[in-house]
């Protein structure tokens, strides 16, 4: 059986049916990773940890304390704090770092015990390689190496979850955990032809999460299908005490939409989109957008019509100035919330230094790649007095109109359509010289985090070279289950997201 | 944004730069900062910051937990990362003669 092309949701019912128990599961999927280690998906396996956990799960199975996602196994991305695996980021600062509890997302989805009596009863495989402290768009900023696409090894797998994205393409895992502060799911989702969604800002904890941008961070699922995304959310996402952002309408069945019609009324089975506006803004198509890019999008959205759907242009003006905005204000609070590491109670400590002042300068700087380095310039200069109100402050209030943009879009449409990225993966090196030309390829997803939108990727063509593209839509708040119901009958009307990479066996 | 600026920001970051460093850096944060100067074209007049994006939709009622303890003891584990340690305390360089 190749457990690697299967949906989540039949491995629950092969669970459930005990066709296979989770420890076949685990040890398959650990065997895969074993031999998988030439795209440098995982930072850290533990197979002892993986399967204990796979033994506990098949007996909660075997005296019916079963859920729908007990004993299915996952990868969670390193950026989430998790007990017994290694907790880095990605980053040298945090090498071998061992967390003393597990972030809300990973106890949400672990093993139920009597602290963690929700648990959902999955099995964490691992963690997976990233772009350190979530910083970049292609994960060559890792500490531990880039992360290479399973569809060809020489290109990028997207950043910054990289990892958790080649591992579910690469079949080494069924699917992942991610974060996106600026579109660290739907980037690497869509490179690597997955689909993923982030979901609305607070809809799932931060606690355990290790912070980037607060006000943009937010985590969600990377899996093969909309169906499987909407499994994971459900158990992911929960009003949390711990997060004084977490909202608390948070956790609903995000798959109650999925194979119904968009209109409750509409019985003609050919068009279940009937009734459904989709805005296409005219400034994600514009210049800058690769030629089979907008041929696979726009080839999307004539999809999206044939079941049902209505196209209408629509604008956000501001979009190009998103980054800009975005590059002001996740720095600066990269910048304070990065100021936590300076060698006095966890990390690395410097060997040589003559006093304290030292000790976190010399800390600080051994532990700190480029990039974070660069964004911590960034975000310490556009906090300093003088600059505050005319970069930090003046980025924020663009950021209010760039989410009243999207609000005036929703007057004339239900779900917004366009790319995930101006280009599908491009090949390692060739942008990593120039941090202003990766910032660019930014472009189209971080208006919904400034906003605090959800919003998704989803497989939608290949390139002529066979590199997956994806395309994005996106949702107004709290729109998740919505979402995901166009992509599911997108993914009934279309076959791309079942695609295998050719490398992988 | 100047030579000078650099190396005054790397001491406020608590970072230290090579003069090579900071010399390779400048031209990329001169680069940055061009497109962050697209910004000041806007109009802003009168419009509030937006620190939070919810804040936008709906007034956030920030849920309070009651106040009571609810952690018990985690020393222990919280300083097995500890880079230096003595008794029960983290170790660090003397900072009062």
């Amino acid at each position: 059986m190749s457990w690697h092309n299967t949906p989540i949701t039949l491995m629950a019912k092969a669970l459930a049916a005990k066709e296979v128990s989770s420890t076949e599961l685990t040890q398959y999927f650990l065997d895969r990773i074993e031999a998988g280690k030439r795209w440098n998906a995982y930072l850290d396996v533990n197979t002892h940890l993986s399967l204990e956990q796979a033994n506990k799960a098949d007996k909660l199975i075997s005296v019916g304390k079963a859920g729908k996602l007990t004993g299915i196994p996952l990868a969670h991305k390193d950026v989430f704090v998790t007990r017994g695996w290694k907790s880095t980021a990605a980053s040298k600062i945090l090498a071998g770092y061992q967390s003393p509890f597990d972030a809300t997302v990973v106890s949400n989805l672990g093993i139920p015990d009597e602290s963690n009596p929700h648990g959902a009863g999955m099995v964490c495989l691992g963690k997976t390689n990233m772009d350190e402290f979530a910083m970049g768009s292609s994960n060559e900023n890792s500490a531990y190496g880039p992360v290479l696409n399973p569809w060809n090894i020489e290109h990028v797998a997207g950043g910054s979850s990289g990892g958790s994205a080649a591992a579910v393409a690469a079949g080494l895992a069924p699917i992942a955990t991610g974060t996106d502060t600026g579109g660290s799911i739907r980037q690497p989702a869509a490179f690597c032809g997955l689909t993923g969604i982030k979901p609305t800002y607070g809809r799932v904890s931060r606690y355990g999460m290790i912070a980037y941008a607060s006000s943009l961070d937010q985590a969600g699922p990377m899996g093969k299908s909309a169906e499987d995304c909407a499994l994971l959310l459900s158990a992911m996402s929960s009003h949390d005490p711990r997060d004084s952002t977490s909202l608390a309408d948070s956790g609903e069945d995000y798959g109650r939409y999925l194979n119904q019609a968009w209109q409750e009324n509409n019985s003609n089975a050919a068009k279940p989109l009937e009734g459904l506006r989709v805005g296409l803004p005219k400034e994600f198509f514009a210049e800058g957008l690769a030629g089979d890019v907008a041929k696979s999008v726009n080839e999307a959205a004539k999809a999206l019509e044939n079941l049902g759907a209505k196209l209408v242009e629509v604008s956000l003006p501001k979009t190009k100035l998103s980054i800009p905005v975005y590059y002001v204000l996740a720095p600066a609070e990269a910048s304070s919330n990065l100021s936590r590491f300076d060698g006095v109670r966890y990390g690395l400590r410097a060997s040589e230094y003559k006093d304290l002042g030292d000790m976190y300068q010399k800390s600080r700087t051994a532990g700190f790649g480029a990039e974070v380095k660069r964004r911590i310039l960034i975000g310490t200069y556009v906090l300093c007095h003088g600059y505050y109100d005319a970069y930090y402050l003046q980025a924020q209030k663009i950021r209010r109109i760039i989410a009243a943009d999207f609000q005036a879009a929703f007057k004339e449409c239900d779900l917004i359509l366009g790319p995930v990225a101006p280009d599908v993966a491009w090949r390692l090196g060739e942008k990593s010289k120039d941090p202003v030309q990766m910032y660019l390829e930014d472009i189209y997803t971080l208006s919904t985090n400034l906003a605090g939108l959800p919003a998704m990727s989803v497989p939608c063509g290949f390139n002529a070279k066979n590199l997956p593209i994806g395309m994005q839509l996106i949702g107004n708040y709290f729109s998740e289950a919505r979402l995901l119901q166009v992509a599911h009958q997108y993914q009934q009307a279309s076959d791309w997201h079942l695609r295998q990479a050719s490398g992988v066996a | 944004m100047k030579l000078d600026d650099v190396q005054r920001i790397a001491h406020l970051s608590r970072l230290e730069l090579s003069q090579a460093e900071a010399e390779a850096l400048l031209p990329q944060l001169q680069a940055v900062f061009s497109l962050v100067e697209e910004m000041q074209a806007v109009d802003t007049s009168g419009l509030e910051p937006l620190a939070h994006p919810i804040l936008f939709l709906r007034e956030l009622a920030q849920p309070l937990r009651v106040d009571q303890v609810t952690e018990s003891d985690h020393r222990s584990e919280n300083m097995q990362s500890a880079p230096a340690q003595q008794e029960g305390y983290f170790l660090v360089p003397r900072v009062i003669e």
